[in-house]
């Protein structure tokens, strides 16, 4: 098989005006774009930037980039060909060895449509209920299906390149038309990251925003409105979809929610902070989920709605001690079904606010 | 030998003394890998006093008696290598006395950890003391005598550090107060400021006496409890890293785990670090201390902390650990045994070489989890193989590896906790003979018909 190169065309860089891919970034400070321009073109060059150092591994700049010329994955390139380690190298050995194919996974009766668990376990305790009860047997879990896309975070670019087609192999084997994928990990591998790399995806994948608000209309006469205001946080991975942000309006609008307009969401949404904490340290990383916190408690937010299970785990016991309830959308929308939440705040695993709770 | 049963009736009831087929046959073995030798009669006291009339008995009879907590030594500690009575101590089971302002507990010889976790969880949350990770069945009493390490080991020591005081049943009947307590109404101290006479009893695995009675300190639990993770790929910075953590002197709790399945595992050194706190801030200082102390290794990328989600937390926070149970069960069949040397911590690196070296020699899988000691004075690094109780073939390979994984340990120093009989001998070969002579002459003072666990710290 030819070694996979990226799509990345680097006349579109020469053209660019904007150098969005670090004017933007919120974690390095490129106000000045000729500057920017400048240390870019390092990037593409493949010599030494600061760039490759700095990069929080946040994929904004993916969002960024008007063009979908993939900055963010070109910098992966770069850091890896360089040796640059964004995380300690104990902490991308483990990953590397815990998602790894052992022949170890879980698949339902497949149908036409299907969903994909990729390898979180954390999801079963969501999917259930009226929303999925036609589709919950039609799914698969393991890391024979694991989308890779988290070695982005540890410049492993070669580990997705030697990975992801034989996991798309994996999965359009199972025979599905449709993958209905549970995180948009998996939905940006298939629809950013493999097309990126010329990699073939032989079935559909669907954002499950996408099935959760057509699974909403079709149930909207046993909605409740929730009449809640809720701050939205937004995921790294959800910057390889960001055509997907619709549908968290989309959503909220049936089941009456408003989404607070604070200043860290959209395009300037910060990081959950656990992959920095481990790559930069804790300083920056407490910093982020300080402001971060503050911005959802300043307009009033009484929910902090996650898409990934990573980012609750992340920032859930921080949100409790704030006054507000962390929770995962599909909780959100079942809750608005008159149905309990699946994911339970789990305060054994939260030692400080275990005692918090208790104090109360 | 009928007039002993008899008699033993006569002390402890009939219901509580047997010489029947099925509990030889149970008393006659622990979980571990040496061999068994049945006892010809169990007994199970209730007071000091039954254990004492039965020291006089086996005393007058010249039967060997073997003191029991739960038997989780897992090196035969209480396997009766002669018969004789074994001594049973589950129904000496009270806690006695909690002290709570000085801080300890006093409890009966049979009192078990899980027992004296839940009665100051429910009564005493602000206290706690040292709990092991064997099974929570494990006794008090035998974790002090065999130099049990608990979750305070980093900061305190040895559980048997913290014995404050210890009633026994000398082999000779007579009933002895050990430390304050022999002058005293308070067991605050197993020795000073007087002669410490504890050391007569602990560590010689009921071959000098029966501990019916046992104080122990106690230490403050706070209301929070968390833990970090840190990894590292080399094991030759361990020793270093786990330095400079206790100079903090800030983490109740440092251990060092390993194993090659599941394959998350393989290839990392986890050291996970423990810490209590009474507030939000007091916890992150203790964190902040931790990142501090090992920056030097998160800059060169050799080291870093991993996220602790709250999936993994309850399992890393749980007392005690039910990792071990786990482990046992790797290869099916439920068999684990392990060696623990005491030994300096800088014999890390060429001790995991040796633990690997062993298991791929014998084909056996491993794991370990290793305590530091005291503040680093030293560590208990465990040569761990689990084995299938059905495969006799498998469990002489271990017992082979591990043989060999002590010989190599004792030629670097270190010295074997809770060793078997074989383990005892390889000590004693080498320990120093005027040392050896002192052990044998209060062995026989105390002992002088040589009826306490025989078999045990006896130099041939």
């Amino acid at each position: 098989m030819p070694l996979l190169q990226l799509k990345f065309d680097k006349t579109k860089c020469a053209d660019c005006k904007a150098v969005s891919c670090l004017v933007k970034c919120q974690y390095m400070d490129f106000k000045d774009k000729d500057k920017a321009k400048k240390e870019w073109q390092k990037v593409i060059n493949g010599e030494d930037s600061s760039v490759l150092e700095a990069c929080t591994t946040c994929y904004a700049c993916e969002e960024y980039c008007p063009f979908g010329n993939h900055p963010f994955y070109l910098i992966v390139e770069r850091q890896e060909e360089k040796g640059i380690l964004p995380a300690p190298r104990p902490i991308v050995t483990m990953w590397i060895n815990q998602c790894a194919p052992v022949g170890r996974f879980m698949v339902g009766k497949i149908e036409e449509q299907a969903l994909s668990y990729c390898f979180l376990p954390q999801l079963n305790a969501l999917v259930a209920g009226r929303l999925f009860e036609n589709i919950a047997h039609s799914s698969f879990f393991g890391q024979e299906f694991f989308c890779n896309v988290v070695y982005l975070h540890y410049a492993k670019m070669s580990i997705i390149k030697d990975r992801l087609p034989k996991i798309i192999e994996n999965i359009a084997k199972l025979g599905m038309k449709e993958v209905i994928c549970l995180h948009d990990e998996c939905y940006g591998a298939f629809t950013s990251l493999a097309p990126a790399y010329g990699i073939e995806v032989q079935f559909k994948p669907i954002h499950y925003y996408e099935f959760l608000y057509n699974r909403l209309k079709e149930l909207k006469d046993e909605i409740k409105p929730l009449n809640v205001k809720a701050a939205y946080q937004r995921n790294c991975s959800a910057r390889l979809c960001p055509e997907i942000d619709h549908y968290v309006d989309d959503i909220f609008g049936l089941i009456g929610v408003k989404r607070v307009q604070r200043e860290y969401d959209h395009e300037n949404g910060l990081c959950c902070a656990e992959i920095i904490r481990m790559s930069k340290g804790p300083a920056m990383a407490d910093d982020l989920q300080k402001k971060n916190i503050a911005d959802m408690v300043k307009f009033g937010a009484k929910y902090c709605v996650f898409n990934c299970p990573a980012c609750y785990d992340s920032l859930a016991e921080k949100v409790v001690k704030a006054e507000m309830d962390p929770i995962h959308m599909i909780d959100l929308c079942r809750l608005a079904l008159g149905e309990e939440r699946g994911q339970k705040l789990r305060l054994e695993g939260m030692p400080a606010l275990q005692v918090a709770m208790e104090g109360k | 030998m009928s007039d002993v049963y008899e008699a033993l009736q006569k002390i402890v009831g009939k219901d509580y003394v047997s010489n029947q087929t099925e509990e030889r046959y149970f008393y006659g073995r622990d979980p571990g890998l040496m061999p068994p030798h049945e006892p010809d009669y169990v007994v199970m006291p209730k007071t000091t006093e039954e254990v004492q009339d039965i020291v006089k008995l086996a005393n007058r009879e010249r039967v060997p008696i073997t003191p029991k907590g739960a038997g989780m030594s897992l090196t035969g500690l209480v396997i009766p290598q002669k018969g004789g009575i074994l001594l049973d101590m589950k129904k000496m089971d009270k806690i006695l006395e909690v002290n709570e302002k000085a801080r300890y507990v006093i409890v009966e010889g049979g009192t078990t950890h899980a027992a004296l976790k839940s009665y100051l969880t429910k009564r005493y949350p602000h206290l706690r003391h040292s709990l092991p990770d064997s099974p929570p069945i494990a006794t008090v009493v035998a974790n002090a005598v065999i130099h049990g390490q608990g979750r305070l080991s980093q900061q305190r020591g040895f559980n048997s550090d913290l014995v404050s005081g210890l009633e026994v049943v000398l082999p000779t009947g007579e009933i002895c107060r050990i430390g304050s307590c022999a002058l005293s109404q308070y067991w605050f101290s197993k020795g000073p400021p007087m002669p410490d006479l504890s050391g007569l009893f602990l560590g010689w695995f009921g071959s000098t006496g029966i501990i019916t009675k046992l104080g122990m300190k106690l230490y403050p639990g706070k209301k929070i409890r968390d833990v970090m993770l840190f990894l590292t790929e080399k094991a030759e910075l361990v020793p270093e890293i786990i330095r400079k953590l206790t100079h903090t002197e800030m983490f109740e709790d440092i251990v060092v785990s390993g194993q090659p399945i599941p394959l998350r595992f393989k290839g990392n050194f986890h050291i996970l670090v423990y810490m209590t706190a009474d507030s939000d801030e007091e916890l992150e200082f203790k964190k902040k201390m931790a990142w501090d102390a090992l920056w030097v290794y998160f800059e060169s990328r050799d080291g870093g902390f991993v996220s602790v989600t709250p999936d993994m937390k309850p399992v890393l926070l749980a007392m005690p650990s039910k990792d071990t149970t786990r482990f046992a069960d790797v290869s099916k069949g439920g068999g684990f045994e392990y060696s623990g040397p005491i030994t300096p911590i800088d014999n890390f690196p060429i001790f995991i070489k040796k633990l690997e070296e062993k298991a791929e020699e014998y084909k056996l899988s491993y794991g370990y989890a290793a305590r530091v000691i005291d503040a680093g004075h030293s560590m208990m690094f465990p040569f761990s193989y689990t084995f299938n109780r059905a495969n006799p073939d498998e469990m002489k390979r271990v017992k082979k590896a591990m043989d060999e994984a002590i010989e190599f340990a004792l030629q670097k120093g270190s010295v074997i906790w809770k060793p078997n009989i074989d383990e005892q001998q390889m000590m004693m070969e080498r320990i120093d003979p005027n040392t050896l002579k002192l052990m044998t002459s209060i062995k026989q003072l105390l002992d002088p018909n040589g009826i306490m666990n025989p078999g045990n710290w006896e130099a041939k």
